[in-house]
């Protein structure tokens, strides 16, 4: 069989060949073999298997560690990202990664880390200019109708947020503003993102988000240009940057500060859908309670002007007149009668006054009556008579003839 | 009470039917101006209802100067 032929360099290597060989070189090298390297810890991991894997790094590099579980059992250190800590160990290569690694199997704490210190005095600076008064923080409105989202479009943070919103209140409008969130780009393309929704979107709220990343990853949060840009925000903003333990300076500077991008979108709807539904209801009762007080109170002076007029109708007018009708004409039968009873009383006392005065009365009691025989006139006086003439007297039972015989005064 | 119930926005109608109730719970009006409110704080339940039923999350991205539909949601 023929040798292959090529162009090239025939390979001479495979990789495993190559790692295996840079593996012994690094093992020959005694100083690799005994390091002692200072660097703050990031990237920190504890998978269950009980080793501790990790990064140590300065402000240019980075190196991997491991610590095996048999160490990481004895160390009596907490370890926590940002933790500048001296490491010891051996450099060797983990093949099937092809990654040189600290092989770590002591640690102790060197003071803390130059990227935290430098968050230290940047906050403390900062925070000496008031940035991060709590009386300077704004309300969060209760209901926010256009709810600002800054963060990168392609990380889980803006994916978490409008879930969470659309879930919430999706009665609300978002207005989304794309930003790297890590990088030397990030703090002023934040910042003009910001500066922008402000000014085109003039949302009611501004979420400030990012997922969670080691201390690295979060730094931009701690750019002093990004914390200024979230005190001159017109709207509120709410952070929601990393994870529950992490605190960025724009955290501190924010009006709300969310553990993490969901509960920024959480703390942005205080109010939800269920709310307004159960609002809805509320008001559907009092507006049906409203008309049913007004018609109940119209139907109570309905009531009384009904009674009033009843009281005032002609049913009743013309009862009562009936009434009077019915006195006028008892008393209408009654008057004649009584007339009639009156005059009858009348008669009797003119009769008996009649009676009195009768002159037959009187000859009944045994008195006369004289008159002249010739015109019949009674005589009440001696001058009216002469000696002679003849005088008729009329007595109780009859009459008979005189003659004047003699005439004295 | 001149716009078009349709034409509010929940807030509005929010606000509005909130201001009937109000009225007709001090009981000043006429019956017939309890009766229209009544009709009017109806609708604008219904409006209310609908809008909560019909809610959709609306997102737009900030694309330079300008406002632009969201596209990259999944």
């Amino acid at each position: 069989m023929e040798a292959q032929l090529s162009l090239f360099e025939i390979a001479r290597w495979t990789v495993s060949g190559l790692t295996r060989y840079l593996s012994q070189r690094l093992a020959e090298d005694p100083l690799l073999q005994d390091v002692w390297v200072e660097g703050e810890i990031s990237n920190l991991s504890r998978p269950t298997s009980g080793h501790l894997y990790f990064t140590l790094k300065d402000d240019a590099t980075q190196l991997r560690c491991v610590m095996w579980r048999s160490e990481a059992a004895r160390l009596r250190l907490a370890l926590s990202d940002g933790m500048a800590v001296t490491a010891h160990g051996y450099i060797s290569i983990y093949e099937a990664g092809g990654l040189y690694q600290l092989y770590v199997d002591s640690l102790r704490p060197a003071g803390e880390g130059a990227l935290f210190q430098e968050f230290l005095h940047l906050k403390e600076r900062l925070a000496a200019e008031g940035l991060f008064d709590t009386a300077r923080k704004r309300p969060i409105p209760s209901r926010a109708r256009r709810i600002g989202v800054i963060t990168s479009p392609t990380g889980a943070a803006l994916r978490d947020i409008l879930h969470v919103l659309r879930r919430r209140n999706p009665l609300a409008e978002v207005v989304f503003a794309s930003a790297p969130v890590q990088g030397e780009d990030a703090p002023p393309r934040l910042v003009e993102a910001l500066e922008r929704l402000n000014r085109i979107a003039r949302p009611d709220v501004i979420l400030l988000a990012r997922g969670g990343g080691s201390l690295e990853d979060l730094w931009a949060f701690n750019d002093e240009r990004l914390v200024r840009a979230i005190v001159a925000s017109t709207a509120p903003v709410i952070s929601g940057v990393g994870h529950e333990t992490d605190f960025t300076l724009a955290d501190f500077a924010a009006d709300l500060r969310a553990p993490t991008p969901t509960a920024a979108a959480e703390l942005a709807t205080p109010i939800t859908l269920e709310d307004l539904r159960a609002v809805w209801q509320n008001q559907q009762e009092r507006l049906r309670a409203g008309l049913q007080t007004a018609l109940v109170n119209r139907r109570q002076a309905l009531r009384q002007l009904q009674t009033r007029l009843e009281f005032s109708s002609p049913a009743r007018r013309i009862q009562s007149e009936r009434q009077r009708l019915d006195e006028w004409a008892r008393r209408l039968i009654a008057a004649p009668l009584q007339r009639l009873h009156l005059t009858r009383t009348r008669l009797r006392g003119l009769e008996d006054h009649l009676h009195a005065l009768n002159p037959w009365a009187v000859v009944q009691r045994g008195y006369a009556i004289v008159t002249r025989q010739t015109d019949g006139q009674i005589i009440t006086s001696r001058q009216s008579v002469q000696r002679g003439e003849a005088l008729q007297v009329r007595v109780r039972d009859g009459a008979f003839g005189v003659a004047v015989t003699d005439i004295s005064p | 009470m001149s716009k078009a119930v349709e034409e509010l926005t929940y807030e509005e109608a929010c606000a509005e039917l909130e201001a009937i109730v109000t009225a007709l719970e001090s009981g000043q009006q006429t019956l017939e101006e309890a009766l229209t409110l009544f009709e009017r704080g109806q609708a604008l339940l219904q409006h209310c209802a609908s809008l909560l039923e019909r809610a959709d999350l609306k997102v737009r991205q900030l694309a330079g100067e300008d406002l632009t539909e969201f596209q990259n949601e999944r």
